[in-house]
């Protein structure tokens, strides 16, 4: 039977020629990451069954990443922390990035791209869920709870089901004023957010095959938001340059098979995509930038996994650039080597860094997750009442990003950037030349 | 551990996509749930996240939830991977979700955790019960009926997830059926 990529990684992974969609396979794990927020548990779960002097299956393909409640006053997030470092000392576990150090990165899924941790055809599961983001390497990578990543730490296994796949091709090209994030919030918006639920989602064409790495990311980081076990995207010459350009670990990637089976295909043309906006409190809640210019926002928050990498500025700061904000922006990068990248990007000769100082952001100089996911109540950007924020990032559930009162509009960097601009939604060809 | 098939008590009903921040907020997530008092903390603030005005899972001030049975619509437990959102559900007292449909992790999460039974209905039940219905959930029957009204309902049958859940857990069940060893 000819195989999806989503099939032939299984496959691979566990050891079989062939496998097909509701086999159950147990997997060879490439890479286990864990944060603060669910390493913890999944440590004190790892001691209480393996044993309190239990080793980790391979500590060289554990990687902890402390990303979540980092800049804040709350003890018990540094105890967390704490729980981390120990685990780390214990165990021998070289790919850890120390809060306070120089090793520190920031946000998990763009610090495990970024440090050579997401290579083609392999496995990779995360207690996260936008863990799916690094299928845009050609991986299998999805989202798994603390007792499942516990028996991973043990194992190095884990019991997977094979996924059925959704295939998602894009002819032609995108307007320059279309992002990947109205790509994606275009899909959820047609399937639902639970249309892909148990399905790997494969995306394809010649449009897709143009993104660069960072917005291949954001297509596959919001596939949870349509239910995806997994999104997957074909390895080209732009996914070896960004990977051989921080490993040296040799991989292989997949390609689908001729005739492979898809449960659902879709074919867009690209020209056709607008700016797009998920409306409260859903990201499937689908509409049009440009039907949405009556709503007023309060503030615009540019960051997280999905919407505060390099490209997300250089491209909010294409839209900033010799305006002024109206309404509160609060700017979050993802990593610190993003940080480091605004004050080394340009934008007509000018700094990332300088460029949103000129037009009034409130600029953190600190990488994490911050408010996307709301957090401890003095996280930056936190929306604390009833706030209309337009966003980059990934969710816009009640209270997501705090206060229960708050709403959040999710939209691509150039929508959030105008709207700063205007303080009203604003579909971004109302400001881009 | 023995656990019995049929499952009494008060429902708590509740609408569809009800997300994991709803469940168990974000800014909740620096408790650890392998931390006994940490665990019991969590269940105190199971569905807090849900809209102001809605009815509590949790009384004010208290750690327990008198309703063993959550009802929901479609995509329950939709959103983050974050196992607290089963384990406070559990740590208050619930023993069982019922709804039309689940996000994978959520599902996934219950049955590793042995936290909860996270039963399907195959119609739509949010609009035959009330909070505060007394029920009855029979799992070898795979039915609830509501005690209030006398109805009664079918449900999936939960197949393998089900003898997982019953051991108290993936780890419990694999020690049980001799998967791994039973001492570490």
């Amino acid at each position: 039977m000819p195989m999806t990529m989503t099939e032939k990684i299984l496959a691979r992974a566990s050891g079989r020629t062939e496998v097909a969609p509701g086999d159950n396979v147990w997997v060879n794990v490439d890479t286990l990451m864990t944060h603060d927020v669910c390493g913890p548990g999944t440590i004190g779960i790892f001691k209480r069954e393996f044993g309190k002097n239990a080793r980790v299956w391979d500590p060289e393909k554990v990687v902890i990443i402390p990303d979540h409640y980092i800049f804040t006053s709350d003890d018990k997030c540094h105890r967390n922390v704490d729980i981390l470092r120990e685990f780390v000392r214990e165990q021998g576990i070289p790919n850890y990035y120390d809060v306070g150090t120089k090793d520190y990165k920031g946000v998990c899924h763009v610090a495990l791209a970024q440090e050579g941790h997401t290579r083609p055809g392999e496995v990779l599961f995360g207690t996260d869920s936008h863990t799916c983001m690094a299928g845009a390497f050609n991986q299998f990578a999805t989202g798994i709870g603390n007792t499942d990543a516990a028996f991973i730490l043990g194992t190095g296994k884990l019991l997977v089901k094979v996924p059925p796949t959704m295939r998602f091709d894009f002819d032609g090209e995108f307007p320059p004023y279309v992002m990947a994030k109205d790509v994606i919030l275009h899909i959820i918006g047609d399937i639902g957010v639970a249309g892909g639920t148990y399905k790997a989602m494969e995306f394809g064409g010649d449009a897709i095959k143009r993104l660069t790495m960072e917005e291949r990311m954001t297509v596959c980081n919001m596939v949870i938001e349509g239910g995806g076990k997994n999104g997957v995207i074909d390895a080209d010459e732009t996914t070896f340059e960004y990977v051989r350009a921080r490993t040296q670990k040799a991989f292989e990637p997949v390609v689908a098979d001729a005739g492979a089976a898809h449960v659902f295909a879709k074919r867009y043309d690209a020209s056709t995509i607008e700016p797009t906006v998920a409306r409260p409190h859903s990201p499937d809640n689908k509409a049009r930038a440009r039907e949405l210019g009556d709503v007023r926002v309060t503030r615009a928050y540019i960051g997280s996994c999905t919407g505060g990498k390099i490209t997300d500025f250089i491209n909010a700061a294409e839209v900033m650039r010799g305006r002024r904000v109206a309404v509160d922006t609060f700017l979050v990068p993802a990593t610190t080597e993003i940080a480091e990248g605004l004050r080394t990007e340009t934008v007509g000769g000018e700094t990332l860094h300088a460029i949103f100082e000129a037009a009034g952001c409130k600029l953190s100089a600190d990488a994490s997750c911050a408010a996307c996911l709301g957090g401890p109540k003095d996280t930056f950007g936190r929306i604390n009442g009833p706030e209309v924020c337009i966003s980059t990032t990934n969710r816009n559930f009640p209270g997501r990003m705090g206060s229960k009162e708050g709403q959040v509009y999710l939209a691509s960097p150039y929508t959030v950037a105008a709207s700063a601009v205007t303080g009203r939604i604003t579909d971004p060809r109302e400001l881009l030349q | 551990m023995t656990a019995s098939s049929k499952i009494r008590g008060k429902v708590f009903v509740l609408g569809d996509n009800i997300d994991t921040d709803q469940i168990i907020p974000a800014e909740y997530l620096n408790l650890v749930p392998t931390i006994a008092e940490e665990y019991e903390k969590l269940g105190s603030y199971a569905l807090i996240g849900l809209p102001d005005g809605h009815a509590r899972f949790v009384p004010e001030g208290g750690t327990k939830s008198p309703f063993p049975i959550v009802l929901a619509g479609r995509n329950f437990g939709c959103g983050s991977s974050r196992e607290h959102a089963p384990i406070a559900l559990g740590a208050a007292g619930g023993k069982a979700v019922v709804a039309e449909s689940y996000a994978r992790i959520f599902f996934r999460n219950c049955v590793a955790t042995g936290e909860l039974y996270p039963v399907e209905t195959p119609v739509r039940l949010v609009d035959e019960f009330q909070t505060g219905d007394e029920a009855e959930i029979d799992l070898d029957e795979n039915a609830i009926t509501n005690l209030r009204t006398g109805t009664r309902f079918e449900l999936n049958a939960l197949g393998d997830a089900r003898p997982v859940i019953d051991a108290g857990g993936l780890f419990a069940y694999a020690r049980e059926t001799g998967m791994i060893p039973r001492s570490a």
